[in-house]
């Protein structure tokens, strides 16, 4: 029964989600071929910039680095904090 | 003129050379001219995993520095006899043969086989060169850990540099109710990760330990799941549009999934 409890609510501590979480972070490293210390102020530019014209959370502000065919990408996922003044 | 493939994965121990052996004999049972070398100088373990480490004279070190002629060397299998082993030299180490070396052997067998599998050893160093020089294709062996999808990001990457390999992906020793519970990766898992094509899946399997023991590749036996995933694999390789294994847990069935939902065991 608490197995399927489970399977409804989602586990969270579920060690695939860890093992996933972790290959993501390693293969930042390992794509980019960049310093663990070139990596954060590559961060840290960033979210500087973007931060110029958007209020960004930096909590979930994330940088990737995924394969696509033959070529390497930057991928970074901005989220924006959702009290953003809209333009109504 | 054959296709040559090498199967590779970066780290050791995740089923390389049970890949290599279990793919070589499907596609010899399917009717293929199939040769398979072991690259894996030093340190040679397809000869017992295929049961033929007592008929060993020559070797691919013996070949490559012209000491023994290729039809010397090569083993013929006990029970096909269109599949054949290139044994690696036990006592030497890598640098015994060189990238070039090795693209003329395998050149050379490409004009007698159709498939020429090479096992390649663990490491990105030169066994891994070597291993990769002559081949058209690549094959990935990777388990659903940390460690080892970290391992193959790193050789699909050093592969795809060349362009040249076109590597695809076997997920090897999955175990369905480690997947289900969420302890384990799942294969979209790994492929959205790795993003590579995806050849095949193969389970866990307690038979890969009896075959090994016994030095008879899984395929030949049709009780064993490893064994079917790569026959299934092997047909695949030869063009055909057979789906991926369907994996299920043991104890399927709906009294199984009954009990396992109310937690009974047995
Ligand atoms: N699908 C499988 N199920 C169970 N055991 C496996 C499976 N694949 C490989 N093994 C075992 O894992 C170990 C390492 O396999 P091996 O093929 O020698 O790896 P590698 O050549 O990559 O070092 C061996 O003991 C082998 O029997
Ligand atoms: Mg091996």
């Amino acid at each position: 029964m608490f197995d399927l409890f489970a399977r409804v609510f989602g586990r969270e501590d579920a060690s695939k989600e860890v093992a996933k979480e972790r290959l993501r972070l390693v293969l930042v490293h390992d794509r980019s071929s960049l310093s663990p210390q070139a990596l954060e102020s590559l961060k840290n530019d960033l979210l500087q910039v973007i931060s110029q014209y958007l209020d960004i959370d930096d909590q979930g502000f994330r940088v990737d680095f995924s394969r696509h065919e033959d070529a390497m990408a930057l991928v970074a996922n901005i989220p924006i904090k959702k009290k953003v003044s809209r333009n109504l | 003129m054959g296709e040559a493939i090498v199967i590779t994965s970066g780290k050791g121990g995740v089923g390389k050379t049970t890949t290599t052996a279990n793919i070589g004999a499907a596609l010899a049972q399917a009717g293929q001219r199939v040769a398979l070398i072991d690259a894996d100088i030093g340190l040679r373990n397809l000869d017992v995993v295929m049961g033929l480490e007592n008929r060993i004279v020559y070797d691919l070190v013996d070949v490559v520095e012209g000491f023994a002629k290729l039809k010397h060397a090569l083993i013929k299998d006990k029970r096909f006899e269109n599949l054949y082993l290139l044994p690696a030299a036990q006592t030497r180490d890598k640098t015994a043969v060189s990238p070039d070396q090795m693209r003329a052997l395998v050149g050379e067998m490409k004009q007698e086989f159709d498939f020429v599998l090479i096992d390649c050893p663990a490491g990105i160093e030169q066994g891994f060169k070597n291993a990769v020089a002559g081949s058209d294709k690549a094959i990935v062996v990777a388990t659903p850990e940390v460690s080892s999808v970290r391992d193959a990001d790193r050789i699909i990457g050093l592969l795809e540099a060349e362009e040249k390999h076109h590597p695809s992906l076997i997920v090897n020793r999955i175990r369905p109710s480690m997947v289900k519970k969420g302890d384990m990766m799942d294969i979209d898992d790994m492929i959205e990760i790795l993003a590579i094509d995806l050849l095949g899946v193969v389970p866990d399997d307690e038979f890969i330990v009896v075959s090994t023991n016994r030095g008879e590749p899984a395929v030949l036996n049709q009780q064993s799941k490893a064994g079917e995933a790569y026959r299934l694999i092997s047909r695949r390789l030869l063009g055909e549009n057979v789906p991926l294994m369907k994996l299920e847990e043991e104890g399927q069935g709906l009294l199984g999934r009954l009990r396992k939902m109310m937690g009974i065991k047995g």
